[in-house]
């Protein structure tokens, strides 16, 4: 019973903070709230007992990513800029482009209730496959990182390596200055 | 009283200890900072509040909790408020993971032994990890949402200085997680019990100096402590992140460093010092005296580091957290899975 309750909250938390992201003007508040939202998926990912990946979102997410956000926007400082000037001229405002993704809106949500649809037990879900032991622990999920799924570790490795440098390459004004 | 009862009641004084320990250890440390500053600069430090001035902290703590609160006229409203609780909260919630003592019976009272700390969780490193990160969005947040030069750049210095020093600090995690084979903080305090040739304890101090080093500098730095207090550079930005701060709002920022430290040195214990490993206090079951004594002894270092160093430059410290530290923790963890694998431990 607890259990549902606490659920429900992480939830609850959790779709209402992803909500308000997008309803920000003060991209501050969007990162904060983006934080708070990943705080409650890694409280549900400790009732799913994968108490490693729930702290792999903290770490990650939570306390790496969403810091280089912080910084970029307090860099740029955008809430106080043209904020009206940029929403009116900005691509995304033309009627075309709006339409176009509430048609993308569209297709995810019936994608969702499709995917919905056909787990025909939710509450099992988990449960059923009888990894639950695998998953939550550590030593696992490394041997399976990097046995089964290390072209697909070692790619990703290398496609964070070249955006790293195309960042620097393109951070870097002019060589030897 | 049943056993269930008394071991929910012993689990709550647990846990009021801790919070109550803590609050205290950032007490202390204030007390500790200035008498040992005095010492070191050869003037007695507060000396009038109480005999030898031990009621120092309480006189400072009254005196913040009577000033006016101050905020800028421009400043967030939600964020400024938010910051510092933000702090102080996650410098509370970190410590929860740690284990500060062996399991106990209490002398017989409970039938099953309880263990000593807040919660023992199976990932414990990484809680402490994961929550000591959100630790950085308070100061960041006072920093920006103080509306004023001197608190962001404080703020922009914390973070990059932050996530720099995070890495040499996860990695050299990851070695000593390598040597004891398991995350839980608990698992590896007693990976470290017992003696080398009946003499020199098993800590990992001895397997890991390299790591030890590294784990104290990176730690001085994320707990933002001089010499690497960059933050709040006084001489460059007034007092930094926390410039526009005042009254109680002010004072939780100081308690979170404080705290922060605590964690540290606790962690560090944990990882390389053998915990609550240590001669005859153990076998008499006041194993956590030796916890304290190891946590107290890193403290002292760390503010004796603190009236020793001076600051570095901004520029230096960003070429050492990445140009030095960074390479000797990665080289440090390769040598120790090499040794693994060759040893076979």
């Amino acid at each position: 019973m607890s259990e549902t309750l606490i659920f429900y909250v992480f939830a609850g938390v959790a779709v209402v903070a992803s909500a308000l992201v997008i309803g920000q003007r003060n991209p501050m508040y969007s990162i904060m709230l983006l934080i708070l939202s990943f705080g409650a998926l890694s409280g549900l990912y400790i009732q799913l007992d994968a108490p490693f990946v729930a702290m792999a979102q903290v770490i990650v997410y939570a306390g790496a990513i969403m810091v280089l956000f912080l910084f970029v926007v307090m860099l740029l400082n955008a809430p106080q800029e043209d904020a009206a000037e940029w929403d009116r001229t900005h691509p995304l405002r033309r009627p075309g482009v709006a339409r176009f993704g509430a048609l993308l809106a569209g297709l995810l949500i019936i994608q969702l209730v499709w995917a919905l649809v056909r787990v025909n037990d939710a509450s099992a879900a988990v449960g059923a496959r009888g990894d639950v032991a695998a998953i939550s622990s550590v030593r696992s999920v490394g041997r399976v990182l990097f046995t089964d799924y290390v072209f697909a570790f070692e790619a990703t490795s290398i496609l964070i390596l070249v955006a790293m440098v195309g960042a620097v390459l393109l951070a870097a004004r002019e060589p030897g200055r | 009283m049943d056993q269930a009862t008394l071991r929910f009641v012993i689990q709550l004084g647990i846990i009021g200890f801790t919070f109550f320990m803590l609050i205290n250890a950032s007490a202390l440390l204030v007390l500790a900072e200035r008498k040992i500053m005095g010492f070191m600069q050869q003037r007695y430090g507060p000396y009038l509040v109480g005999p030898h001035g031990i009621l120092q902290p309480l006189a400072d703590i009254l005196k913040l909790l009577f000033k006016e609160e101050l905020r800028p006229k421009d400043a967030d409203k939600w964020l400024f408020t938010l910051a510092p609780i933000i702090s102080v909260t996650a410098a509370f919630a970190a410590f929860a993971a740690v284990p500060w003592g062996a399991e106990t019976t209490f002398f017989g009272l409970l039938d099953t032994p309880v263990k000593l700390g807040v919660a023992d969780v199976n990932v414990a490193v990484l809680v402490v990890f994961a929550i000591t990160s959100m630790g950085v969005y308070g100061i960041v947040l006072a920093g920006w949402s103080s509306n004023s030069k001197y608190s962001l750049l404080g703020g922009l210095r914390s973070s990059a200085q932050m996530i720099s020093y995070e890495l040499a600090y996860a990695t050299t995690l990851a070695s000593v997680i390598m040597l004891a084979g398991s995350l839980s903080l608990r698992e590896v305090v007693d990976a470290q019990s017992g003696y080398w040739l009946g003499f020199i304890p098993r800590w990992y101090l001895f397997l890991q100096p390299v790591g030890f080093i590294i784990y104290v500098i990176a730690g001085v730095a994320e707990t933002n402590r001089a010499p690497f207090d960059f933050p709040e550079a006084e001489q460059e930005l007034v007092a930094g992140y926390n410039t526009e701060y005042s009254s109680v709002r002010f004072a939780l920022f100081p308690q979170a460093e404080y705290i922060n430290m605590t964690t540290m040195s606790a962690v560090a214990t944990d990882l390389f010092l053998g915990g609550w490993h240590g001669p005859l206090l153990e076998r008499w079951g006041l194993g956590w005296v030796w916890f304290l004594i190891k946590v107290g002894v890193i403290l002292f270092t760390y503010i004796w580091v603190r009236w020793t160093v001076p600051r570095y430059r901004y520029d230096q410290l960003m070429q050492f957290g990445w140009k030095w530290l960074f390479p000797a923790s990665v080289l440090n963890l390769i040598a120790t899975a090499a040794a693994i694998l060759y040893f076979n431990v």
